[in-house]
């Protein structure tokens, strides 16, 4: 199946794990990944806030790109999800809204026709690849491990715009997939909670205490690791998880996996070619359980 | 039909002193929630009744030491907001058979606000932050004479609509991602009442409102995380009124703080590159010259560099990004 691929700014900078282990995924699932090479930044809502008509373009032309390549655009990460599908919820709603981005993208060789539609690879595993072509590519069972999912606030709300009126079930697709993968899936409440991550530079004690204690909360429930398919929230998770452990007073070391790697360790992949040696907090105590090293 | 509910029990008098905390994990500004009982009641009613319909039936028939708290029963007064399985919710607007989670539905005062008895929560952290936004207009106008009444454009007030229709229920509040970690955050519900009053054309000074906004446990402070626009029982969408909130204070000079410079180093790297360029966004919104808050993130940059999680040193620009320059020319208002 053609997707045209947005892989974000992160996967390709501060989280390069997810670059890596997003691609190699993608044969066992049949996907075939046509990567939007020259399209901008959503403006992670940054500038959505700040000057919606400069984000409605940027994103605007984004999507006028997907819709070039005759394929639906496919995120990686739950802030570009959330912005990509705020901007295109109203751009196909409001006509006005539109026609100012084609008047400002034109001439640029795209026209925005609202006729993609902006997925998470998490929602294309359910809803296009499907759960047997999943099963079919399962290789290794992570029976044993117990994980707690971590969607990111911007792959959940708000509702209206990225379509869970419509299908509610988007809401329990990380629970799914770890029980596909023979995992535990942990309850927990900080599940659909905020990682903290907007706040970091404004705040940073309150947001590394947002973080941590969802991980904390994860961890007393019996978690052997956390998966997200946000790598912003991988960066205040991992990333600033000793800082966090610090503000909190708290031992925390669990690690954070990214979407595409605990798929991937299921596919047969071994921890190095996922990059798994490449987070903040040790990912050993977690791959240890399924007998995996790094 | 039979229901059944699981309701938190409480009592001052600390007669359920020997019971479960609330559920663990939620950080909450107070240091410690009182411990409460789960009790589990069945109740018989109609399959559209609604939590409160079973509350007050538990109430009146089975148990009359309940104390919930409730007035207009049609989601007007606000009376009735509590946590319906763990998540903000009027109990008069929330359907039993939608609640229904594994045969149960579990009500509980929020463990974010101080608990009074039983479903009945204190809102004196409501109204604190409430009155701290000076929730009334500021008349600049001359008083209109007799038989006359203060004029204002029919599209001025249409923009104030989605807020005007707040009840002060405090759903948004309790279950709101900063001020669970943060009890100076001001919270949606008076940002919201905040933008009410500063986008209005009759305040005398909104200037002076957006001064305040801008300060510490204001504006900048909110985590961006929609919860207070999923639990708003009146469609409000507190974030979205923050939001105008950020920018009208921006545009009024209040730059100085970290929201502005990380606003302007994100639009200066996609503008320069069509890329988010990690490496300079953090420490130009922390500020060049701030070395104290700079050194506070030295170590988990260190940390991140040592797992090979650093991007790259020199910053690419995407292909065509001349493309993006000319969007930002076009429309790129202050970021130009």
């Amino acid at each position: 199946m053609k997707v045209a691929f947005y892989p974000g700014c992160v996967s390709k900078g501060a989280c390069p794990e997810l670059y890596v282990s997003a691609k190699a995924i993608a044969g066992p699932l049949g996907l075939q990944l046509e990567e939007l090479t020259e399209a901008p930044c959503t403006g992670a809502g940054v500038l959505s806030e700040q000057n919606s008509e400069l984000a409605d373009s940027l994103n605007g032309l984004t999507l006028a790109m997907a819709e070039s390549k005759g394929a639906d655009l496919m995120t990686i990460c739950s802030t570009c999800q959330g912005v990509l599908s705020n901007h295109n919820y109203h751009l196909r709603k409001d006509e006005k809204r539109r026609e100012k981005v084609n008047a400002t993208i034109g001439d640029q060789g795209y026209t925005y026709g609202g006729k993609a539609n902006v997925k998470h690879l998490l929602w294309m595993l359910f809803e296009d690849i499907g759960l047997d072509k999943i099963r079919s590519a399962i290789k290794r069972k992570l029976t044993g491990l117990k994980i707690a999912p971590f969607y990111g606030c911007y792959i959940l709300r708000p509702e209206e715009y990225l379509g869970i009126r419509e299908r509610p079930e988007r809401k329990t697709y990380l629970e799914q997939l770890i029980a596909l993968v023979g995992a535990e899936p942990v309850e927990y409440r900080g599940a659909t909670k905020c990682c903290g991550f907007p706040m970091l530079t404004f705040n940073r004690d309150k947001s590394l205490a947002m973080g941590g204690s969802h991980i904390v909360e994860a961890k007393e429930k019996g978690a052997d690791l956390l998966v997200t398919p946000c790598p912003l929230c991988h960066l205040n998770l991992d990333g600033q998880q000793p800082d966090a452990a610090k503000v909190l007073r708290k031992d925390i070391g669990v690690p954070i996996f990214h979407l595409p790697q605990l798929l991937g360790l299921a596919f047969g992949f071994t921890p190095k070619e996922l990059r798994l040696d490449h987070h903040v907090v040790n990912t050993m105590s977690a791959l240890e359980k399924v007998e995996l090293k790094v | 039909m039979q229901f059944t509910i699981e309701v938190g029990r409480y009592s001052p008098e600390g007669t359920y002193a020997d019971s479960a905390s609330p559920p663990q994990g939620f950080p909450v500004p107070w240091d410690k929630s009182p411990p409460r009982r789960y009790q589990t009641f069945t109740v018989d009613l109609p399959e559209h009744a609604v939590v409160l319909d079973a509350l007050i039936a538990i109430r009146e028939y089975q148990d009359e030491s309940l104390a919930v708290r409730c007035a207009c029963r049609s989601a007007i007064c606000g009376s009735c907001a509590m946590w319906v399985n763990g998540h903000a919710n009027l109990a008069c607007k929330s359907k039993l058979q939608d609640c229904t989670k594994d045969g149960k539905t579990r009500v509980e005062a929020p463990p974010s606000m101080p608990v009074i008895r039983d479903l009945v929560w204190g809102m004196d952290p409501f109204w604190k932050k409430h009155h701290a936004v000076t929730p009334w207009l500021e008349n600049k106008q001359p008083v209109p004479g007799p038989r006359e009444e203060y004029r204002v454009e029919n599209a001025a007030m249409d923009e104030l609509l989605q807020e005007v229709s707040c009840i002060n229920c405090g759903c948004c509040l309790m279950d709101c991602e900063s001020f669970a970690v943060n009890a100076d955050f001001l919270g949606p519900h008076a940002l919201a009442k905040a933008y009410r009053y500063a986008g209005d054309p009759r305040d005398a000074d909104a200037k002076e409102r957006l001064g305040e906004y801008s300060k510490d446990g204001g504006v900048w402070d909110c985590t961006h995380c929609y919860e207070c626009v999923q639990q708003c029982p009146k469609g409000v969408a507190p974030l979205e009124q923050i939001l105008k909130l950020r920018k009208m204070a921006v545009d009024a000079g209040f730059t100085n703080n970290a929201g502005t410079r990380h606003a302007d180093a994100f639009a200066e790297s996609v503008r320069g590159s069509g890329r988010l360029n990690e490496l300079t966004l953090m420490p130009k919104s922390t500020g060049m010259f701030n070395v104290v808050r700079q050194l506070k993130t030295l170590p988990s940059a260190i940390a991140m560099l040592r797992a090979g999680k650093l991007p790259p040193i020199i910053h690419h620009k995407i292909p065509g990004v001349q493309r993006i320059k000319t969007i930002f020319q076009r429309v790129g208002g202050r970021f130009k």
